[in-house]
């Protein structure tokens, strides 16, 4: 019994939300890396472009509850997220056509187009921030059912004394996240498209010497691009809130998820965001309640917690620096160094 | 890097003189003239002034790192915050009791784990190359984190159970606070070097993402050690290298001196702590420009140049480009390092919240590109002027929404859109660091 205790406290404080973390880690990684893989750089704006997302699927979530629409069970944000994508995608092609496109027509190093994005990532947070009724304020914006099983449920239903809490929103994070996963490797792999855009990815060269059209191949990235960063914002802000600041604050465990599994390389960037979030959510939290059912008779003198939760992103630093330092191309060998 | 960055055609030579005597008299308006747009208030003026010094100095730091070796360092915040640490431990009084309760073994801990880094490093250089090596590096690595831990916790506890009201801390040495700033430069130089180690000599984006990390961690440490600087209750009445306001007022002497110059005492007083300061950063600006200038015309500048606009070329000349950078990344961050210091002096406060990434870390960016990377000069241009308009746009942010609202009706929308001038700052960063990066890449003052 009290195995099945220490699991269950297991799944609840660690697995549960690790996964749903994992998953808007890897959908914000996916981004990262496919702008990488097709633009070369490493786009600074991409959590501030998160965030605007986000905050355009809130404006519309209120619209559609003003108007009595909704689904049901399921938070209306999920309806919102349509024309949240498309907003958002229209911005960031205005945003490529304006600013990067001229950097690329140049072949500018990289780091000029990471500056570049740096402008872009001021302009985001202003824009976003600048919206009306968003601001700087922390947002909730989930509605629908709270919890596909609570604590008290669980407790009924199994007779035993730890409880497992599975929100709707971490359900549903883990089951759009495979949704768009599967939709997106679908395209990249079986679509002309996606053909096209791996091409150009493996080689620039021979995919304009085929006759593949490399601004077509750079608007549809932008596209996924901003339909990834939506969901993964939304997402995100659905099981946390919504917070601009906070998008900032996890462009590196993005960035850190991207790298470990490798640049470029999109099933790299899945696994990566779900090493970045195990290992965060495993280091701080404190061991002390799972520790106690598998040994009863131990007193441990702390709360067997490896690392407070304030230095969570240091734990997405130390793996960034590891990988970074034994094998920088990732664990997926992503592009070059 | 691509293309060669320095001038084909040689840029006007008053161009230079004409802009920091535009900026002076953007500074004399400040100071003497008031209306809807400026304070008419020298001590404002200085007020600007002496924190755009300050910021000319990190500028002159991000300048050698990208005008000389175009090395993306994003983590200005945490080295300017890392420099900030110094006057707290050095010229603080010390903390009755907090040595006697845990800093041996807070010494002890720290040596503990840096001790283990080292040994962790040599048995990865020593051992023969296989699982074995792997293995007993993670296994000197854990095993050394959880010795850190047994000695750092309970010290910690001691530390910040002493006084915990007042103090909490582990106090400072009681020196002179001038000699906290080279010291945090020196702090700066240090975590550059761990950094720039690692990160330096593979993909120019690596270095960005991993400085990105390293800053957002040293504040983060700085948040929640509170036996290093009291975290979030803040470390305030830190000592100053010029003299006091009150002491001033109460000076006979400078009271007549005051009324000399037809200034209220009050007014006086603070105009000349100001200026002190004032003389206080143009002293180290200057030998900063001096130094970088010299080093800038040397053998070394012109390899560092050389490196800059192709390191393959150099690299075949026989240039050792990774050291050549990690050594830039160090000078420039302990630049930055110093600039922490002065801050946090000028401030009299230590305040750990304050340490914003878009503030001090992009803020800074925006400073050198529109000043012009690779010139020192342009550097200090931008920052100064950059920083101007930053504060000024504060109060003009808000009066031209104003101006705009104006024939809209009272209601949600017009509160809506007076309450988000303030952000307009961010997005006018942004703006005008795309607009220069584009038309003007090489800036204001362009390299000579």
């Amino acid at each position: 019994m009290d195995l099945l205790n220490a699991l269950v406290a297991f799944l609840n404080f660690v697995f549960v939300p690790a996964a749903a973390y994992g998953a808007q880690l890897a959908l914000g990684a996916l981004g990262v890396t496919l702008i990488y893989g097709i633009l070369r750089f490493s786009n600074f704006a991409h959590g501030d472009t998160m965030a605007f997302g986000t905050a355009i699927v809130i404006l519309f979530t209120w619209g559609f509850q003003s108007l009595g629409i909704s689904l049901g069970p399921l938070p209306t944000a999920l309806l919102a997220l349509v024309p949240g994508i498309a907003v958002t995608a229209l911005l960031v092609l205005g945003v490529d056509r304006v600013v990067y496109r001229f950097y690329r027509a140049r072949k500018s190093p990289p780091i000029i187009l990471v500056m570049a994005s740096v402008g872009v990532m001021f302009v985001m947070n202003g824009l976003t921030r600048m919206l009306p009724y968003i601001g700087v304020n922390e947002i909730r914006f989930d509605d629908g059912a709270r919890f596909v099983i609570s604590v008290r449920e669980f407790r009924d239903l199994t007779g035993l004394t730890e409880g497992l809490a599975l929100r709707s929103t971490q359900l549903l994070t883990v089951v759009v996240a495979v949704l768009v996963v599967a939709a997106l490797f679908w395209f990249l792999n079986r679509t002309r498209s996606g053909k096209a855009m791996r091409a150009y990815s493996d080689n620039e060269d021979l995919a304009l010497l085929s006759g593949i059209d490399p601004e077509r191949v750079v608007r549809q990235t932008w596209i996924i691009a901003a339909a990834l960063m939506t969901i993964a914002g939304t997402l995100y802000g659905l099981d946390k809130s919504f917070k601009a600041f906070n998008y900032f604050q996890i462009l590196l465990p993005i960035f850190a998820a991207a790298i470990v599994g490798g640049l470029g390389s999109p099933l790299g960037a899945i696994a990566g965001g779900f090493i970045v979030a195990f290992s965060e959510v495993a280091i701080t939290y404190p061991w002390v309640k799972v520790a106690g059912y598998l040994f009863p008779d131990w007193q441990p003198g702390g709360l067997l917690q490896l690392l407070s939760t304030e230095y969570k992103f240091a734990v997405s630093f130390i793996i960034l620096i590891v990988v970074l330092l034994f094998r920088p191309t990732g664990l997926f060998r992503g592009k070059s160094v | 890097m691509s293309g060669n960055r320095q001038a084909s055609t040689a840029a006007s030579p008053f161009r230079a003189p004409v802009l920091f005597a535009v900026l002076a008299i953007l500074f004399l308006l400040e100071g003497t003239v008031r209306n809807s747009m400026f304070s008419g208030s020298w001590n404002t003026a200085l007020a600007i002034l002496n924190m755009g010094l300050i910021s000319a100095i990190m500028a002159l730091g991000v300048n050698m790192q990208w005008g000389y070796a175009g090395l993306f360092n994003s983590g200005v915040v945490g080295f300017l915050a890392l420099g900030g640490l110094a006057p707290v431990l050095i010229s603080l009084p010390p903390v009755e009791g907090a040595w006697a309760a845990g800093g041996s073994r807070l010494l002890l801990a720290l040596a503990l784990g840096v001790g283990a880094l080292a040994l962790a490093a040599q048995v990865w250089h020593r051992m023969p190359k296989g699982r074995a090596r792997g293995l007993a590096v993670t296994a000197v690595l854990i095993a050394g984190f959880f010795v850190f831990r047994a000695v750092f916790d309970p010290a910690v506890m001691a530390i910040e159970a002493n006084q915990s009201a007042r103090f909490g801390n582990i106090g400072g040495l009681g020196l002179p606070v001038l000699l906290a700033w080279p010291i945090g430069g020196l702090f700066a130089a240090a975590a550059a070097w761990a950094v720039g180690k690692v990160a330096l000599g593979l993909r120019s984006d690596y270095l960005a993402i991993a400085t990105l990390g390293i800053g957002e961690i040293i504040v983060a440490v700085m948040r929640n050690e509170e036996w290093l600087a009291r975290g979030v209750k803040n470390v305030t009445s830190i000592p100053r290298p010029v003299p006091y306001e009150i002491a001033l007022q109460r000076n006979p002497e400078f009271q007549q001196f005051a009324a000399d110059w037809g200034f209220t005492v009050a007014e006086a007083s603070g105009i000349w702590v100001k200026l002190c300061y004032m003389l206080l950063f143009l002293v180290v600006l200057l030998s900063i420009i001096l130094l970088a200038e010299l080093a800038l015309k040397s053998p070394w500048g012109r390899m560092m140049r050389a490196i800059r606009d192709n390191e393959t070329a150099a690299a075949a000349m026989g240039k050792n480009v990774t050291s050549r950078h990690l050594q830039v990344f160090i000078i420039g961050s302990a630049v930055i390092g110093m600039a922490g210091a002065m801050m946090v002096t000028l401030d009299g406060l230590m305040a750990p919240t304050g340490y914003n990434p878009l503030r001090y870390t992009f803020l800074i960016w925006v400073m050198v590109i529109v000043g012009g990377s690779g010139n020192n000069w342009g550097a200090v241009l931008g920052a100064v002027l950059i920083w101007f308009i930053w504060i000024k746009v504060e109060v003009w942010g808000p009066q031209m929404m104003g101006l705009f609202t104006l024939p809209l009706p009272d209601g949600d929308i017009k509160r809506q859109l007076l309450d988000s001038a303030p952000h307009m700052r961010f997005m006018a960063m942004g703006i005008v660091l795309l607009l220069v990066l584009r038309f003007s890449p090489r800036g204001l003052l362009p390299e000579r």
